[in-house]
């Protein structure tokens, strides 16, 4: 099959889901009122509430929610063949995130712009408020490991892009300042970051860099791990301004900018797939498709980091109601179609079959590296860049939202220990500094613990941590389903999602305990021991809270 | 008339972008200059609270100038009423 032809189904599916049953939940099932008063407006304070554009609001929550997780995901799923990734992916789009999405929107913005965690409070209980802690920590901790252990993989197997990479946040920190100084307006130095950012990327091949092997008994790219928790520190204490800010919105443009190079690529490419539409020929020890699969791709098909997103900071600004499908169901399209890109880059940017099939040797492999390799044949095919500035404009891409999430997931972190402290009175756990190297250091144990003193095992918790998202993806649309419930609205629409998200990943949480088991590794044992109780916690919460949501309307109120 | 309809065009694309790359760390950035506002104020009426100042001379000066700000913080503290016996702005 010609990739053109998955592209444009893929595509088509998802824009008719917007158009048709977006529509369909927000008004029947959400009942958007465009007159209902927004927090924004109600609690307007220039600070935290400010009612804001919906394009502006959807670029923002767009560009929060999409990291390097809908590349890695399907990068590593698409072992199983090409069909079932991008089935889940786009129905998943269509029938889970975005539903999901715009419903974290849609009941913060009814509860004066709560976060999600607040509202289980509120709506479950106060059990299920503790239990949501729990679960964004770990989801915080797994994705600080996993995204340190792909980027310093990536940077060892493109040397090209060190310099890019790096360069990118020299770039970022001389925005800032041009910004905050006012020097320049924002137009012009959108385009002169832009400009500068390519030119690395051109320039990254003619200066390729790379670690050594062994420098003080640390390998590369164990020493790559620390490079960058050592950096991620630094950034997230930071005034925002200086690097996070500007390295956020030229990440934004670059996204963009690559999304639409890789689309354009392929429809002048039109490669073929080379991938097996199922693979049956999956290699030793690649776990059973059926449940893995819908914990590998989490982001791209349904994510709980979203509904953080969506409830901490795009309700707070939400101009109008009926914003809430755009924004939220909308951006769960864009991360769609940022999976979709990964599918047919990884399964069409190789020649043969053979070609594929060396690089997905076994689980795990491929992934990231496979995105970047198949995309850039496409690249070189379709647009004409040369295959090595393709590989490292990929590169670079990916590095750069891995390295976005790292900070600001870290930046949580320590806001999480510095709660901690000051709940339980800990005053040294209170400051910035300290809690940070808490954070760092808790990460590190996981990077290093799962997989040895060289770093490379970060990448086997990639399924756990699909797993915790899925969790916390559960937990919002049991608070949605609650909510429809006691307003006596169908609540199927949202039950069957969070019915089927539960049981996919119960069963893979067990199957993966069980490997865990027999390769003795008890590190992994515990943490999957952890989230498979907060896995069932979360079922009985609900089960608990519909049950008695039930009686009392079977018994008539007199 | 077309030069005029090109700058307009840019205008609002710089309107836009100004936007995109201020919407998302409004809050983060207001935080860290009420907590540098609030020190500011500390320094102002730190006589009042029995902290020594050596420039007190001239933060006298300025403390009619912070009055409307002042009124804000005790608020936002959580004091209904100013807390300070010599300095009532309410």
């Amino acid at each position: 099959m010609n990739a053109i032809a998955m592209m444009l189904l893929g595509l088509g599916a998802m824009l008719l889901g917007y158009l048709f049953y977006s529509k369909f939940i927000a008004e029947k099932i959400y009942r958007l009122d465009p007159n209902f008063k927004t927090p924004a407006h109600e609690f307007e304070d220039g600070v935290d509430f400010v009612p804001t554009n919906k394009y502006v609001l959807w670029g923002h929550h767009f560009t929060s929610v999409a990291g390097a997780a809908p590349i890695i995901g399907p990068a590593i799923a698409v072992i199983w063949g090409w069909v079932p990734a991008f089935l889940w992916v786009v129905f998943g789009t269509i029938f889970f995130a975005g539903v999901h999405d715009a419903g974290a929107i849609w009941a913060s913005n009814r509860n004066k712009a709560k976060s999600i965690g607040a509202l289980t409070g509120d709506v479950v209980g106060k059990r299920a408020r503790n239990l949501f802690m729990i679960v964004i920590f770990l989801v915080l901790l797994m994705v600080n490991a996993v995204f340190a252990t792909a980027i310093s993989g990536l940077l060892i197997k493109f040397p090209s892009s060190v310099v890019p990479v790096w360069g990118a946040i020299f770039v970022a920190l001389i925005i800032g300042q041009v910004i905050f100084r006012k020097w320049m307006s924002l137009g012009m130095v959108s385009i002169l970051g832009v400009i500068a950012l390519y030119a690395l990327i051109v320039a990254g091949p003619s200066m390729p860099l790379s670690l050594p092997e062994m420098t003080l008994g640390i390998s590369d790219n164990a020493g790559w791990i620390l490079i960058l928790f050592g950096y991620a520190a630094i950034a997230s204490m930071l005034p925002v301004w200086m690097l996070l800010q500007p390295r956020d919105y030229i990440n934004g443009l670059q996204l963009f900018i690559g999304l639409i190079l890789l689309y354009l690529a392929v429809l002048i490419a039109a490669p073929d797939i080379s991938a097996p539409a199922i693979n049956h020929n999956t290699p030793e020890g690649t776990p059973s498709m059926l449940p893995l699969l819908f914990v590998t791709i989490a982001c791209g098909a349904i994510s709980g980091f979203h509904g953080l997103v969506a409830s901490g900071t795009t309700s707070k600004q939400l101009d109008k109601e009926t914003d809430a499908r755009f924004v939220g169901y909308f951006g769960a399209i864009g991360e769609g179609s940022l999976s979709l890109a990964t599918i047919i880059a990884a399964t069409a940017g190789f020649a043969t079959l053979a070609d594929w099939e060396s690089v997905y040797t076994s689980f795990g492999q491929g992934g990231v590296a496979a995105f970047v390799t198949g995309g850039a044949n496409i690249l070189h095919d379709g647009v004409g860049l040369g295959e090595e500035i393709s590989q490292t404009l990929l590169t670079v891409m990916a590095v750069l939202f891995a390295g976005t999430t790292m900070d600001t997931g870290l930046r949580l972190q320590r806001y999480i220990f510095q709660e901690w402290g000051s709940i339980y009175n800990i005053k040294w756990m209170q400051k910035g500094v300290a809690a940070t190297l808490l954070a760092v250091a808790s990460c590190l144990i996981l990077a290093f613990g799962a997989g040895g003193a060289d770093g490379s095992g970060g990448l086997l918790i990639w399924p756990l941590f699909g797993t915790t998202n899925q969790l916390l993806a559960g937990l919002t649309l049991m608070v949605i389903t609650v909510m429809l419930v006691r307003l006596g609205r169908p609540m199927y629409f949202t039950l069957l999602p969070l019915i089927f998200l539960l049981i996919m990943t119960v069963i893979a949480l067990l199957i993966q305990l069980k490997g865990f088991y027999l390769k003795a590794d008890w590190f992994l044992f515990t943490l999957d021991l952890i989230v498979l109780i907060a896995a069932v916690w979360i079922a009985l919460e609900a089960t608990a809270s519909l049950s008695k949501l039930r009686k009392a309307k079977q018994q008539p109120t007199d | 008339m077309k030069l005029k309809e090109i700058k307009h065009w840019l205008g609002r694309v710089n309107a836009y972008a100004t936007e995109v790359y201020n919407a998302p760390y409004r809050s983060a950035i207001a935080r860290a200059k009420r907590d540098q506002d609030d020190l500011f104020m500390l320094l102002v009426f730190s006589e009042l609270m029995g902290v020594p100042n050596p420039a007190a001379f001239y933060t006298l000066e300025l403390q009619p100038l912070m009055l409307e700000q002042f009124h804000q913080w005790h608020q936002r503290m959580g004091m209904e009423h100013s807390p300070l016996d010599h300095f009532r702005c309410c």
